[in-house]
């Protein structure tokens, strides 16, 4: 225990502080911009870090790297686009409060749970490294290959008005992810001729596109019907109470939440973009109220930012135990920790441990600065954005998104794919398709068929390919979840009729 | 009717900011406060005047076709200073991944500016295979203009420190008796990493199944965990995962400085010299004054004693190989890579 009492009087330091308040605000406001990424964020900055003392420096980026994850929520609540892609999930129902004029306490709601599941993933990182560590060791590629297709499952729940649609949406977005380099083996696929498209199609602007064109769209078409929306002053009152009530008065979400972040954050290439989808989907599938989801429901917005937040901190469980980063910002970090002389693993906890404490500590204290901050932020930035008339709005949020994309990798072919999807989202949305599902295929398509490609090599070299996905100890394990995971709308589903049968007698 | 008009001024003035920001963020990230950070330790050169060209007057991309945490990128943040102190010019490390590279080289090659204020970070064998293998990479392998080859890091052969076996004879003999059941893994496809599987499969006479990961960092944990038998790496994974695997054998002419103790596959007889070489490149059309300064200003930086011995504490080999060097290095292992790909027969 002295270790952190020492580590936490280190950090207090005025200087340390400035910069991890600077580094926050910064994180923050890259987090809220479409296309910038909380990884560029902490890449930008690792430069001036260099001439900081390590402490200093791993805190800076600790802190922009909270901030980024937060701030993601920002445009993900008031325009429907998620700032990062850990926030996809904070817009299926974050906006929908807003359209309702609840804006502002969907946004401090997001706060109350940033900061709380922020809290828990530091906790993790501080008290269950080195038992997690070899927990997600043991997750090899079969692992992967069940967790991703247990993420698939999480669609039913996502398209619970059709199966089919979701499922759909789902295959497409996993045929879309496979289009470049084959993530083994290398051979490159579905480019049509584009060589741009080696790479893939980035993700971050077809979650641009989809998220935000369809929806910009949707209000310039409705230009005409504008009336100014007369901010009902009297409803802003008890924001403060109902946004804390919404996290802690029935606090199971809110846990659990924060448990699976924590947990899905310290595999390395799971991280945020995952977590917040399964909080969700498990928020939903748990709640009594499921088909409130999705319209308004605070609770998804409890259950996407804090499990969100708690991947910042138990990402950083492989980095400093094993040094094997948890996730891109991790390598950024990764990178700063080798430039200072500091080689993680075992060694940052013994004998460069006021090192390894201090970042903890700094970590944990970014956590409160980003609940002081974005309690500040919230009533101003809610009123800014919607006191802006939606002719302005519109315009000025796609001039964003075209910086925002083209921000990503400088490659005007981001900006043209983030258009493209923007047409195809706003297409399918009048047939009825979730953009949810698709965004799903496309983040676990990678996933899945590394683990399955690398899975089936390794069971190769035992006789029995395919053996190997279902002999493992986790993989069973999995399998049983996503089994579950697969039937329960059907099972709900069953449930409700029968309810029905009892009512109509 | 003033203060709804004052709140929209407001909200436009933010937003306008805003993007004002983003556009100058991508190109000249927070350009000041680095310049503030410079003066004192600057003892610039003056820019080269050459033939009226003055170079460089302005900061310099040194772009990385790869995610951020590998080889690659901790040897830019390591050049990073010490090139500004020479070139006296910042240098903004900034990151392009996609297809293994590739999508970086194809943009340098088409449509990357010859003013040398974009230079990209180029690796072998990477720039070799993939135009080979790939139907269209979207780049050849000669139309990047070689600046400076930097470092290297030999390929090893690793288990984990647990493991019963510890020589490469006994990994050979493990292997023969179970063939096929032996999995090692490394970085990439078509990689220094996975052909140095495909060609030590060929000289021991063994049948090791290789498992590519998406970059070093990956394939630690697959031998942590498990689930491969070994791995078939570079030298600075070795050494930063010192505690956790045991270091058979490495692939170079002579034995690696920071691993004393670990032979060479030569020293145990197996012809096996294997790794990836790492340096700059241009796009096409640089012209030769510009090619010259940075590969002076390189070879500047790898002469500093202290720079030498962070690198090699970290496992990386030093190498000097101006641009005419490079050119012949790459030739030379052009053909190397195409024999050896026929003989194993993965191009026809």
């Amino acid at each position: 225990m002295s270790t952190f009492v020492d580590a936490f009087i280190s950090i207090l330091d005025i200087k340390l502080m400035f910069f991890m308040l600077t580094g926050t605000i910064g994180g923050m406001v890259a987090g809220a911009l479409p296309g910038f990424s909380a990884t560029m964020a902490v890449a930008l900055m690792v430069p001036f870090t260099f001439t900081m003392s390590p402490v200093a420096g791993l805190a800076t980026l600790g802190a922009i790297y909270t901030g980024a994850i937060f701030g993601g929520c920002f445009s993900a609540i008031l325009v429907n686009t998620p700032g990062t892609p850990s926030s996809i999930a904070t817009t299926f129902d974050g906006y929908p409060m807003t359209k309702q004029g609840r804006g502002e306490e969907a946004l401090i709601t997001a706060t109350f749970a940033s900061w709380g599941g922020g809290v828990v993933g530091v906790l993790t990182l501080m008290f269950l490294s080195i038992p997690l560590a070899k927990v997600a060791l043991k997750f090899g590629p079969p692992e992967y290959f069940w967790v991703s297709i247990f993420g698939l499952t999480i669609i039913a729940s996502l398209a619970s008005k059709s199966i089919m649609k979701g499922i759909a949406g789902g295959i497409f977005g996993l045929m879309v992810s496979m289009i470049g380099v084959a993530p083994i083996g290398g051979d490159v696929r579905f480019t049509m001729g584009i060589s741009t498209f080696q790479g893939g199609v980035e993700i971050l602007s077809v979650l641009i596109g989809f998220f935000c064109i369809p929806e910009m769209l949707r209000i310039a078409g409705e230009l005409k019907n504008e009336k100014f929306v007369a901010v009902d002053l009297e409803k802003q009152t008890d924001v403060l109470k109902k946004s804390f009530l919404n996290n802690f008065q029935k606090p199971m979400n809110f846990i659990k939440s924060s448990v699976i972040g924590s947990f899905i954050g310290v595999l390395p290439g799971a991280g945020g973009n995952i977590a917040n989808l399964v909080a969700y989907n498990e928020a939903q599938r748990s709640s009594d109220d499921p088909d409130s989801f999705g319209k308004g429901n605070p609770a998804g917005v409890v259950a996407t930012e804090s499990s969100n937040n708690a991947t910042v901190g138990s990402s950083m469980v492989p980095l400093l135990t094993l040094g094997i980063p948890g996730s891109p910002a991790a390598a950024v970090l990764y990178g700063a920790l080798m430039i200072q002389g500091l080689k993680p693993g075992p060694q940052l906890f013994t004998t460069n441990a006021d090192v390894s404490y201090g970042f903890m500590m700094a970590l944990m204290v970014a956590q409160f600065m980003i609940l002081v901050l974005g309690l500040l932020a919230g009533k101003h930035v809610y009123n800014g954005v919607t006191k802006i008339p939606d002719r302005i709005l519109v315009p000025a949020v796609i001039l964003l998104t075209v910086l925002g994309s083209y921000a990503i990798r400088n490659n005007v072919m981001d900006v043209i794919v983030m258009f493209v999807s923007g047409l195809i989202a706003y297409t399918l949305k009048e047939f009825g398709f979730h953009p949810g599902p698709i965004v799903l295929g496309l983040i676990l398509g990678p996933i899945a068929e590394k683990g399955f490609v690398q899975g089936y090599l390794m069971g190769q070299a035992s006789g029995a390919p395919l053996m190997i996905f279902f002999t493992r100890p986790i993989s069973i394990v999995l399998i049983i979840i996503t089994i579950l995971s697969a039937s329960w709308p059907l099972f709900r589903m069953y449930r409700e009729n029968r309810k029905k049968g009892v009512v109509n007698k | 009717m003033k203060f709804k008009n004052k709140s929209l001024l407001v909200s436009l003035l933010l937003v306008l900011l805003l993007s004002l920001n983003l556009v100058g963020c991508t190109s000249e990230p927070a350009e000041e406060p680095q310049e503030e950070a410079e003066q004192p330790q600057e003892e610039a050169e003056q820019p080269q005047e050459e033939a009226g060209v003055e170079y460089p007057v302005k900061p310099i991309n040194y772009i990385l076709p790869f995610d951020p945490g590998g080889e690659s990128d901790i040897t830019a943040r390591i050049q990073q200073q010490p090139l500004e102190k020479v070139l006296g010019q910042s240098i903004i490390v900034q990151y392009k991944p996609g297809g293994g590279g590739a999508l970086g080289w194809q943009e340098l090659v088409t449509s990357t500016d010859p003013d040398g204020y974009n230079i990209m970070g180029s690796n072998l064998p990477h720039i070799i295979l993939q135009p080979l293998v790939r139907d269209d990479a979207g780049y050849e392998t000669n139309e990047l203009v070689p600046i400076y080859y930097f470092q290297a890091t030999s390929n090893i052969l690793a288990v984990s420190k647990d493991s019963e076996i510890d020589s490469v004879d006994e990994f050979v003999e493990y292997a023969k008796a179970n063939p096929g059941a032996v999995t090692l893994s490394g970085s990439g496809s078509y990689t220094a990493n996975h052909l140095g599987a495909l060609i030590f499969n060929d000289v021991a006479g063994i049948n090791t199944t290789y498992i590519p990961e998406t970059g070093s960092g990956g394939a630690v944990p697959q031998l942590l965990g498990g689930h491969v038998t070994g791995l078939m790496t570079y030298t600075t994974m070795g050494i930063n995962h010192s505690e956790d695997l045991k270091v058979l054998a490495v692939a170079a002419e002579e034995r690696n400085p920071s691993l004393p103790d670990v032979p060479t596959f030569k020293e145990l007889g197996y012809d096996y010299v294997e790794g990836a070489y790492r340096g700059i490149s241009g796009p096409p059309g640089l012209p030769q004054e510009i090619i010259d300064t940075l590969a002076a200003a390189f070879k500047e930086i790898n002469s500093d004693p202290e720079y030498i011995e962070q690198m090699q504490e970290m496992g990386f080999e030093i190498l000097d190989f101006g641009p005419e060097e490079s050119k012949q290095l790459i030739t030379e292992r052009q053909e190397y890579y195409e024999t050896m790909l026929r003989e194993l027969e993965l191009i026809d």
